[in-house]
């Protein structure tokens, strides 16, 4: 438990920052426009069914949809837009805060009595004093409803920039959620309500103070929620330079053990390492080609399939050359080399049912398909690869489901699954008594897990330096068994602890 | 206080006023009737700009209205209307004592003093507008307009929304007022009972235009036309059935 809270005081900094930048950004453009719409009719029907339109996207959606948006900008602009981290989560959770604060400020001000707007004018008040002696006084009430309500949603929605790699509460509960380690999901929960709970709270004295007319409560509650925001923000200012790497990792546990190995190394070179946990597995690349991350590892096949378009299945050895070749002409990203094992999409059934119906090999299942379910991570059935095994394996299941990894071995457990896309580096396949299935007529590439470095640390020989005794170092025996301490439901293992485990299980 | 063919037509095409031309004296309490939609309440509005004309002005002791900013030209005018609108944040002595306020000329004294004028007891300065009645909302609506001292009153169906009870005596109050004063009125009203009782000058209004222009004397005596008449008959015909009713007549 204490492991879990220690991560907390630096991760609710960058989460409270991000949430009350964005509270900000959305108030300098919801104030404007919400006092437009009460004027204009016509224009209260755009703003306000554009704000409930970006309600109706989901927020995760939101955020991972302005990956390609900022991408798109970048290209135009001609680069340096940051596609990833900071900018793409600001801006999605701008616009979520947006609705609440709109429709509550045109609420407020067409629900003022006109009789009231009149005489304000039949008494001789100029624009000015209208605003701040009736208009402000009467509204603020009602304003500061829907303020607070898109800071609580902007703080909540905040755990969800994890995705789109800015760190927040999130990576408490995202990593806790994909290792099942209850503490850190609860820990960021908690972290996350009480920050929300806060913000709320100092807002609610600002209002009351602005209500009974006594200004130095006001004041001293926004001056509290700045000086937060700006201590918060301290770390930042110190960041900087080339000796602080940021390592990436996609949503499970060898990701974050992997990660977990390289930032060791790299602390011991003399780097100041920080992680992107959790990151989506097609922003991944992205990431280390526009340099928001220094350093992930990635899978051969993932880059074949879903970078370069690739269908077919050369040898092991010439796809990871011609991905090399492909990363450094086209993206200027450097491939490290190949750590020495592979995780490659595997299907997976339970021991005995498999030998029960007789299937050993993707054709089997092909045959029996219609009589089976389905269980998948949650992109595999829209991956490349997917399309590929069909095209090579007709198959129609009775039902397929899209599960995050852990749940997904649950549901083959519980048979609710018949058949799942398991990871042949996954330790559960041996725990569970799982069989894999052959793949006769190699649909499948090959996916050895290559280490991937940012075009900007091609030339730091220190740093590559670092890395190179990882290549070719780790047997898939080895990966299993830290994968497993991490997984497993019982004695469980932090990522931190695994990797530990596995640089002195591989003599490094 | 002069109207020049002053003229609201607006945007549909409908004419609220039409080139009405007229001259009120200083210190004369006049009286615009007429039924709903005849232009009246346009016609007072264009006097605080509160309407626009269309066309022609208006001019206060020679000078038009229209010159410089609306505000500078309202705190001139002491203003009171139907729906009050007192500021519901604001308790009933802040309420009176805003106008003085924006003059950045507040004075205590002055909130007691009018409270007086208006016979409300002062003690009620420090209510707020919800916790009055309609009545004493009204006398608080008179009680602004008057805390800069204004030379003019326009008054906009200022009790149409009483009972009569306190609709006669605040009339009375009003008329009173104006007479001490020699405060200039203008005042809307679709009652003409209270418009012959209080105004020393009668405007009925027709159409956008004037219809009869006359003393409350004149129109008892069945002169301004047919359509002043037809008003009048209506407060007549009461009178009499009541007269009639206190001698047993119509039984």
């Amino acid at each position: 438990m204490g492991d879990a809270f220690a991560r907390v005081p630096a991760l609710a900094a960058q989460h409270l920052l991000l949430a009350m930048c964005a509270l900000v950004l959305a108030l300098g453009v919801a104030l404007p426009l919400g006092w437009w719409s009460a004027r204009r009719p016509r224009v209260a029907r755009v703003t306000l069914g554009f704000a409930s339109l970006v309600q109706t996207i989901p927020s995760l959606a939101l955020l991972a949809l302005f990956y390609p948006v900022l991408l798109w900008v970048s290209g135009v602009v001609g680069g340096g837009v940051p596609a990833l981290g900071f900018l793409p989560a600001l801006l999605a959770l701008t616009l979520y805060a947006l609705l609440p604060i709109i429709r509550n400020l045109v609420t407020g001000l067409t629900g003022i009595d006109p009789a009231v707007l009149e005489a304000a004018d039949g008494v001789g008040m100029t624009p000015a004093q209208k605003l701040r002696l009736v208009e402000i006084p009467l509204v603020l009430p009602v304003a500061m409803a829907g303020i607070r309500t898109a800071a609580v949603w902007t703080i909540g929605a905040a755990t969800l920039s994890t995705t789109v790699g800015q760190p927040s509460l999130g990576d408490l509960i995202f990593a806790g959620l994909q290792t099942q380690a209850w503490t850190l999901v609860i820990a960021g929960c908690v972290s996350a309500a009480a920050l929300a709970l806060g913000v709320d709270a100092l807002l609610g004295l600002a209002e009351h103070g602005a209500r009974t007319q006594r200004g130095w409560l006001t004041w001293g509650a926004v001056v509290a929620l700045a000086a937060a925001t700006v201590v918060a923000s301290t770390p930042l200012w110190a960041r900087g330079g080339d000796r602080v790497v940021v390592i990436g990792a996609k949503n499970f546990s060898e990701q974050y053990i992997l990660a977990r190995l390289i930032g060791d190394r790299l602390t011991r070179a003399g780097y100041t390492v920080q992680y992107r946990d959790g990151l989506g597995s097609a922003v991944a690349f992205g990431a280390v080609a526009g340099g928001e991350i220094d350093a992930y590892v990635d899978y051969a096949g993932t880059i074949w399939a879903g970078e370069m378009k690739r269908a077919d299945v050369p040898p092991r050895d010439v796809q990871v050359r011609a991905i090399t070749e492909w990363a450094r002409a086209k993206r200027g990203v450097g491939l490290v080399g190949s750590l020495g094992f592979e995780n490659a999409y595997a299907f997976a059934m339970r021991g005995d049912d498999a030998r029960r119906r007789g299937i050993a090999s993707l054709a089997d299942l092909a045959a029996a398909s219609p009589q089976l379910k389905l269980g998948a991570d949650l992109e595999f059935l829209d991956r490349a690869e997917w399309a590929a095994i069909r095209r090579a394996y007709p198959m129609r299941f009775a039902a397929a489901t899209p599960y995050s990894p852990t749940f997904m071995y649950r549901a083959l457990e519980s048979g609710r699954a018949d058949v799942i896309s398991a990871f042949s580096s996954d330790g559960r396949i041996a725990a569970d008594r799982l069989v894999t299935l052959t793949d006769p007529r190699r649909a499948i590439p090959g996916y050895d897990a290559i280490l991937l470095v940012a075009p900007k640390r091609t030339k730091d020989q220190r740093f590559l330096a670092a890395l190179r005794p990882l290549v070719g170092r780790i047997n898939v025996a080895a990966m299993r068994e830290a994968n497993y301490m991490v997984d497993r439901d019982a004695n469980k293992a932090t990522p931190e602890a695994a990797a530990r485990w596995l640089a002195a299980k591989v003599g490094l | 206080m002069t109207f020049e063919r002053v003229t609201k037509r607006y945007a549909d095409g409908t004419v609220a006023v039409d080139a009405v031309s007229c001259e009120i004296a200083a210190g004369s309490f006049v009286a615009l009737v007429g039924a709903s939609g005849s232009g009246k309440s346009t016609l007072l509005k264009t006097v605080n700009r509160l309407v626009p004309p269309s066309d022609g002005r208006v001019l206060i002791d020679g000078a038009d209205v229209s010159e410089g900013p609306a505000w500078q030209v309202r705190r001139r005018i002491g203003y009171v209307f139907q729906n009050v609108g007192l500021f519901p944040h604001l308790s009933v002595a802040e309420n009176i004592a805003l106008p003085l306020k924006l003059e950045r000329r507040a004075d205590p004294a002055r909130v007691d003093a009018l409270l007086d004028t208006v016979e409300l007891p002062r003690a009620l300065g420090r209510r707020m507008p919800a916790e009055l009645s309609g009545g004493q909302r009204q006398r608080v609506g008179v009680a602004r307009a008057l805390a800069t001292d204004p030379g003019l009153l326009l008054m906009d169906e200022p009790f149409g929304a009483l009972d009569p009870v306190t609709r006669d005596a605040l009339g009375q109050a009003i008329a009173r007022l104006q007479r001490e004063r020699g405060l200039t009125v203008l005042m809307v009203t679709h009652d003409m009972a209270e418009a012959l009782l209080d105004a020393t000058r009668v405007l009925v209004m027709e159409n956008g235009r004037i219809a009869a222009d006359t003393s409350p004397a004149a129109l008892m005596r069945g002169e301004g036309g047919d359509t002043a008449q037809g008003l009048v008959a209506v407060p007549r015909a009461q009178a009499e059935r009541i007269a009639a009713l206190a001698t047993g007549g119509l039984h």
